[in-house]
This record gives structure tokens, sequence and C-alpha cells, in this order.
């Protein structure tokens, strides 16, 4: 592979892992339509499903444009493999409660927010424009879920207890966001992404931040074997992917 | 928390463009003010209708008793002249 091949081809993974984090939480999220705790909340998380999900179209567009082998957003969201889906774990872990949703949102929200703000002055123009536009809605999303947090975290004694419990649970899927691996560090040294690192360390203290305003505890870091980032997923992405992609693999091509 | 009917009631406001009015466009639940804008922005305003929204209790208005109607708002009724409609408008004037 020349050195051109090689830089499209990390290219293209790393987009659809921007893609693919943001079209699985938003397929997650859609779940709650109908079914939230109040007609309020319903609209509030479709929207921000809504906002996902078209950030996923404009990546997993361009992912398309790079691989240059004319497949469109909906071909590579409708038919792919589990093992060829690229997002963090985190994103595919259930919904739990709704306050499992929020500690979930609130993770990947935070994630996002810093990721975008520096992605915006991106090497890649184009990474840069979607980053840029993608900001301002993060910012919302992570106005929702952090002061719901903080309600449930400083809220009644029960909701405290299963705020904290939720928390215990994602907290380890964290750690696969920052893992640095050589596609992390490629896009990095050519100045397509910020370093992990640094996001980390912005996110760290967002976080400490909405959760000691929630009167949570953060959990320890611990060691982890999730390579969502490298397309081994656990056990549930299966299950979104067979609901979301039913109907094009059923009726291939069926449109509006 | 588990139910938003203990939640109190909000009316909300939207103004649609700079410089209009903020008119009321409908009510919502929320546990507090904060809250009420958020779920003001997610219900009211999802498809571009505007720019700043306001929310009030809805228990801080004071309404028209609605029995009084006819002694409040008929007498008006045959007060035609209150009517800016007697004036000759000239044609250079597009709107009033």
């Amino acid at each position: 592979m020349s050195a051109a091949a090689a830089d499209s081809e990390a290219l293209f993974r790393y987009v659809l892992r921007l893609g693919d984090l943001s079209l699985v939480l938003g397929q997650r999220l859609g779940e709650w339509v109908g079914h939230a705790p109040a007609l309020e909340e319903d609209l509030g998380l479709a929207n921000i499903a809504l906002d996902l999900i078209g950030q996923a179209r404009l990546l997993l567009s361009y992912a398309g444009e790079i691989e240059g082998r004319g497949r469109s957003e909906d071909d590579i969201a409708y038919h792919r493999e589990q093992g060829e889906y690229l997002n963090p774990v985190l994103a595919e872990q259930p919904n739990g409660d709704f306050g499992q949703t929020i500690v979930r949102q609130v993770l990947i929200d935070a994630y996002q927010l810093e990721l975008y703000e520096r992605m915006a002055a991106s090497s890649d123009e184009r990474l840069a424009a979607i980053a840029a536009k993608s900001v301002k809605e993060t910012r919302y999303h992570l106005r929702y879920s952090g002061s719901w947090l903080v309600r449930l975290g400083d809220g009644t004694e029960q909701s405290h207890a299963l705020a904290q419990a939720a928390l215990g649970r994602l907290w380890p899927y964290t750690v696969e966001l920052f893992a640095e691996d050589d596609l992390d560090r490629a896009m990095a040294d050519g100045g397509v992404a910020p370093r992990l690192a640094e996001v980390h360390a912005a996110w760290t203290v967002r976080l400490d931040e909405l959760l000691g305003q929630a009167t949570l505890k953060r959990p320890g870091d611990r060691a982890h074997s999730w390579h969502g980032k490298r397309g081994q997923h656990s056990e549930h992405l299966g299950y979104i992917l067979a609901e979301m992609q039913y109907l094009q693999r059923a009726y291939p091509g069926a449109r509006w | 928390m588990d139910d938003s009917r203990h939640w109190p009631l909000y009316e909300v406001f939207v103004r649609a463009r700079g410089g209009l009015d903020h008119k009321h466009v409908g009510s919502l639940h929320a546990a507090d003010e904060r809250m009420a804008v958020e779920h003001a922005r997610d219900l009211y305003t999802r498809r571009q209708e505007g720019v700043s929204i306001w929310v009030v209790p809805s228990k801080a208005i004071t309404a028209s008793d609605p029995g009084e109607t006819e002694s409040l708002f008929e007498p008006a009724r045959d007060k035609i002249y209150r009517h800016p409609t007697f004036y000759d408008i000239p044609d250079e004037v597009k709107t009033l």
C-alpha cells in the first residue's frame, strides 16, 4: 500500500470511530421515544438522538468519500457487520434506568465536547467544519445531561444511589475513550485530531466539577479489556444493529 | 420525581425574531425555571420557531373571570369610533 493510500485508510477508520459513536448512541437514545418518564423528557432525548444521527450522517458520508468506493452514508450504516463498527463500547451500553442513560450521556457528551472543541482547528478542513457544527449541539447535550446528573445525584436518597450505581457500572468503559492507540497517535501527529491525553485532562476537570455538584463520587480507573475502537464489541451491539439494520437487510435499497 | 404530574406548570412565550414580541405558545411541566427553559427549547423551538424564550409559572398569572365576559368586553362592541377607520389613508402609506 502506498503512503497516501495508508493515510486515507487511517483517516477512513478514524472518521468511522467518530461517526459510529454518534450513530450507536443516537440509536440507543431513540429507544426512549415513547418511554421516557415525562413527555418533556421524551422530546428532549429524541432531540439529542436526532442531533447525534445528524452528526453520524455527516461523518459517515465523509468516510464514504475518503474510502472512494462509492459507498453512501446508508451503505456504511446499514451494511456493515458488528466487527466493522468502530465505536467505543460505552456508546452501546444499555439504557438501563433513566439515571444510567443520563450518566452514559454525561460521560460521552463531555468527551465529545472536549474533542470537538479542539477538532474545530483540525488540519482536515472537512472534520474541522463538522466539529464546529457539532460543538454547538454537544454543548446543549451536556447542559441537558449535566443538569439531570446534578438533579439525580443531589436529589433523593434513591436517585443518588441509582446515579452512583450507574456511574460505577459505566466508568470502566470510559478508559477506552482515552486509551491512545496507533491510529489516535497518527491522527494527532497529523494535526487531524487533538491528543487524547489533552482531551482526557479537560474531560476530567469537567467531570469532577459536575460530579462535585451532583455529590457523586468518581470511581477509580480500572484496567479494561474493551476494544470497540478496533471492532471488538460487547454483546449489546449486535442487538442494536439487528434492529437498526433490519429494514435495509430485508429490503436492500428501500427508500421512503 | 417519578411522575411529571408533580411538577408545576409553566407558560411558555417565544420571540420568533428580533423586534417581535414574545408570544404565548403553550405550557409545559418542569421541576423549576431552568428545566422549564430547557423543556421549552426542546418542545417549542425545535423547528426554528424562536430566538428567545420566556417561561412564567402558570400560577403567577392572574386571569380575567370568564363569568364576567359580558361586563368586561361587551361594552366595547358598539364603540366603533375607537377604531381609526374614519380616516382617508393616502395611497403612499403602505402600512399603518
